[in-house]
């Protein structure tokens, strides 16, 4: 028989308002094995977890239920408040009484009701616990970060000046992600470029860190501390060892029609290419769509000329299994399809572009030299207007609830650095709201309104139209409460950004849960910012929610020190609430092996004694090392064979008498 | 396939092209129109007051018309099919508005908002498909450049009316290509006409018309068709004879063989 103490924790107010907590803690004190009951008004503080420690002393008790918050919170705290009594840390039971009771509930006699229910379920659970020892994993000191933006580099670079080996999976050839794209950062203004690729040059030159770009994560397998990892190399049809980045084959390369993903489609690039001047790796790669060679089979011009043999057309996607100990994902960002939005004018003209596509053509290095033009005449614009919130802040099905948070700033931005370069032209804003909360945000923003002249308008552009080589601008102006018609000559728009789409697959593959936006969701939005529900996985950059450079580089270096931590440790604690086969019970049947998602459970010919027979069978068993506890096995079991320690099935029907009762 | 009819008002005297040229194409396609018998006003103007109840009733007749009958409502003008479905939508899901008509017209049965309302493009669309129309089409428009006008009524609002996109709408140009031509996509497809301000401010109509009638011919429309009998009556009279203007249906009857169009096609070339 179990002797048994529970806690009832008032939380401040935000239990007892709404449960009697005195009520609940003489409630339990008749149900079986319970030999002690009290409440206190802060469980977790260091006062009550004193009550706790002297009552399990006192009272000889064997076990403990704390009646508070939910287990996500303090099972931790008070399984390590158990054992420095003395307690085995499994013999603690958590029953949540306040997010699934005082929180959702107003009516106090109800509530009062449901959470000595609560309490006694889990009071009747504790009566069948027994303690259970975790074991010990050892950890792999070797990281890996997916993603090449500014997110992935300064996560790698900070694992990897702790001295721990960190491999870079990048999907496109080059590194640097969209902050290589843009000409200037705001609130300084200094240029994009000039801080970014020195970075991507330690990353490169690293001694611990490892580039594989132009790959992709194909399956992940293991768990924390121990991950198994494909990544698919895709097939660059140029030895990187050999090839010397001369740039010759580019040149000589017949086939210029691709659109420049770099310069966001406005100029056109060879099949064969490197991204942009600074590319890391500074090795090109055969685009196999638009290569001729690839295409027709006729053309090797490019293998021709190189006279470093390095062009290699037979080359193969390669597959190489990799071992982590942690994964962090910085899968980043794009911005939102345009083409639904056809108020805009968007897919219809040329004169109508998006903020990225006018960073390329500020920037000195993009595909008109840094001279902002009209793409339809190349003519510099007379009267430019800026959209914000194209898709953000937006109720409608092609847009995007939230707010993308940068385009505020680099909208100031880009209407200073057009008054800079083009003093004379009229430079209008329209906004809903201008949202400046970084440092030294407000004071740019005032400049470019102030200092610049730029026009800002509160209010939304409800129509663009094209008219005689123009663009009709219909706009209201909220504050003088009057409708606006703009004729300008270049419409720019602030295009809400979204995840990237491979991190939904990833998401899959790390078992990572995501928000209904695909954004990453965190272990804790407040407190543990950085890290994945799923235990080793860890955010960084956009991935997880918008964000700006500065943000971006402190959460890159916040999951970097996470990383860290983990892979400082040479052994992990491991979870002994493992799932276990009652052989007699079990038929062999496989439908536990099938859905296990950790691959945990293999089978073996064994000799079962059943009934008082000897038998040879084909019988389910379980690597605890590998499983999780998650209990799919458990549920999916026809026989009941299949049975998860800390979560037997007996407790959870003994838990589900004690509701009913 | 089976639907209840409602004509409105303006089918029976300005817009009877309208009318005529729908119900030949109906039958051909294999669409049994039946109208409604006795059929009164729709109300004509969806009322802005929420508790407005007068006009909402005309409409509510003939929804609840049709629901005895136990067929979709088909209608045709834009107005008539904007009051129509906004007022079923009211009877679906204001609780207020529903006792007070259902009080006021004392039916045997309560009303509310059971009928489902079809625009003759959705049921082109959604019922016989494009695919089917294009199928049936005997003297194809190959080669004419037709622009589309939505103009409001059929589009907003669009968490009601569920037609189209508001902002990218394509059942018109979908229509078109089935027609065999070519649709012209403008900016001013789905902007307002000047609707009734035309009694009151012509000006301000005729500023509104000759921006979709410019616009339209500026991107090489041939001709350009609308569902909306007031939409027609502005572009027409307001839109400065840029581009002649017909109801959608006159071009699928004559797509069908059935009549020829009206004033034929003036080709530019």
């Amino acid at each position: 028989m179990q002797r048994i103490g529970v806690f009832v924790c008032w939380c401040g107010s935000n239990i007892a308002a709404t449960v009697d907590v005195d009520a609940v803690a003489q409630a339990v004190k008749t149900e079986p094995g319970v030999a002690f009951s009290t409440n206190y008004q802060y469980m977790c503080s260091e006062g009550g977890q004193a009550i706790i420690r002297n009552a399990i002393a006192e009272h000889k008790l064997t076990g403990i239920v704390v009646c508070a918050c939910s287990p996500r919170m303090h099972e931790a705290t008070f399984r390590k408040t158990a054992a420095t009594a003395g307690l085995n840390p499994y013999m603690v039971e958590i029953a949540n009484i306040r997010e699934q009771c005082s929180w959702i509930h107003k009516d106090r006699e109800k509530a009062t009701v449901k959470a000595i229910i609560l309490s006694r379920a889990a009071v009747a659970k504790l009566n069948l616990d027994s303690p259970l020892t975790a074991g010990e994993t050892p950890v792999t000191k070797r990281a890996l970060v997916i993603g090449g933006g500014i997110a992935g580099i300064q996560t790698a670079l900070d694992i990897a000046d702790a001295g721990y080996e960190v491999d870079i999976v990048e999907k496109t050839p080059t590194i640097g992600g969209k902050m290589a794209m843009l000409d200037k950062t705001f609130p300084t203004l200094d240029c994009s470029a000039c801080i970014l690729t020195p970075k991507m040059v330690d990353a490169a030159a690293h001694e611990k860190i490892t580039l594989y770009t132009y790959s992709e994560v194909e399956k992940v397998s293991g768990f924390v501390g121990n991950f198994t990892v494909d990544i698919r190399k895709r097939a660059r049809s140029v030895d990187a060892d050999r090839c010397t980045g001369c740039g010759d084959c580019m040149e000589k390369c017949p086939s210029k029609k691709s659109k420049s993903e770099f310069n966001q489609g406005l100029s056109n690039r060879s099949a064969i290419y490197i991204p942009f001047a600074q590319a890391i790796p500074n090795v090109p790669v055969i685009d196999r769509e638009a290569c001729i060679k690839f295409q027709t089979g006729k053309c090797g011009v490019c293998q021709k000329i190189c006279s470093a043999k390095a062009v290699d057309y037979e080359q193969q996607d390669e597959i190489m299994t990799r071992r982590y100990g942690a994964i962090v994902a910085a899968t980043g960002f794009k911005t939102i399809n345009l083409g639904r939005f056809e108020e805009f004018q968007y897919a219809q003209s040329p004169d109508v572009i998006t903020s990225l596509e006018f960073e390329r053509l500020c920037n000195a290095a993009g595909p008109t030299k840094g001279k902002v033009m009209r793409l339809s005449n190349h003519e510099t614009p007379k009267t430019v207007v800026f959209v914000q919130c194209v898709g953000s802040r937006s109720t409608v099905e092609c847009g995007k609830t939230y707010c993308s948070k940068i385009c505020c700033m680099y909208t100031a931005k880009h209407a200073m650095l057009l008054k800079e370069k083009y003093p004379e032209t009229e430079v209008y804003v329209f906004y809903i709201d201008v949202r400046t909360p970084g440092k030294g945000f407000d004071e740019f923003y005032r400049r470019a309104a102030e200092e610049y002249g730029v026009r800002y308008v509160k209010g939304m552009v409800g129509k663009v139209a094209e008219e005689n080589g123009r663009l009709r601008v219909q706009a209201s102006d909220l504050i003088a409460d009057k409708q606006l018609v703009i004729e300008a000559d270049m419409v720019v728009l602030a295009a809400a950004i979204e995840p990237d789409p491979s991190a939904r697959n990833l998401a899959t593959l790390l078992t990572a849960s995501m928000d209904t936006n695909d954004f990453f969701t965190e272990a804790h939005p407040k407190l543990r910012p950085v890290e994945s529900p799923t235990a080793g996985v860890y955010l960084s950059g956009v991935c997880q929610g918008p964000k700006d450079i500065p943000d971006t580089v402190s959460q890159a270096g916040a999951a970097a020190a996470k990383v860290i931590g983990l892979l400082a440790k040479d052994k992990l604690v491991g979870n002994p609430c493992v799932a276990g086969c009652n052989e007699p019970l079990c038929n062999g049947c496989s439908a536990c092996e099938l859905v296990c998602p950790y691959g945990a459970i293999t089978y073996e010919e064994k000799t079962v004694m059943d009934h008082g027979v000897r038998e040879q069978r084909r019988v389910a068993s379980v690597n605890e090392a590998l499983c999780q506890g998650c209990g799919a096995c458990t549920v999916t079991c026809p026989s009941g064979a299949m049975d998860l320690k800390g979560f037997t099935n007996l407790q959870i029907m003994a838990e589900v008498d004690a509701i009913c009762r | 396939m089976e639907f209840s009819y409602f004509p409105g008002c303006t089918l029976k005297t300005k817009a009877r092209d309208l009318d005529e040229t729908a119900r030949l194409a109906a039958e051909a396609l294999g669409v049994t129109l039946r109208e409604l018998p006795e059929w009164q006003c729709c109300g004509a103007v969806y009322p802005m007051s929420r508790e407005e109840i007068a006009v909402r009733l005309s409409s509510v007749r003939a929804l609840m018309a049709a629901r005895d009958e136990g067929r979709p409502l088909l209608t045709l003008c834009s107005a008539c099919h904007h009051v129509m479905k906004r007022v079923n939508h009211d009877m679906q899901t204001d609780e207020g508005l529903r006792t007070k008509a259902n009080n006021y017209l004392q039916p045997d049965k309560p009303y509310a908002g059971e009928t489902r309302v079809v625009h003759y493009l959705e049921m082109l669309r959604d019922e016989v498909g494009f695919g089917e129309v294009a199928r049936k089409v005997t003297s194809p428009f190959k080669g004419v450049k037709i622009a589309a006008y939505y103009g409001c009524m059929l589009l907003r609002p669009s968490a009601v009316m569920r037609f189209d996109n508001p902002e990218n709408p394509s059942v018109m140009e979908d229509f078109i290509s089935a027609i065999g031509a070519a649709p012209v996509r403008f900016p001013y497809r789905n902007e307002c006409c000047g609707g009734y301000v035309a009694l009151d401010d012509r000006g301000a109509a005729r500023k509104a018309s000759r921006r979709v009638t410019r616009a339209a011919a500026q991107h090489g429309a041939e001709a350009l068709i609308t569902a909306c009998p007031l939409c027609l009556y502005n572009l027409k009279e307001n839109g400065g004879g840029e581009v002649p203007v017909h109801y959608f249906t006159e071009f699928l009857a004559a797509a069908l063989g059935l009549k020829t169009l009206e004033g034929g096609l003036a080709r530019a070339s």
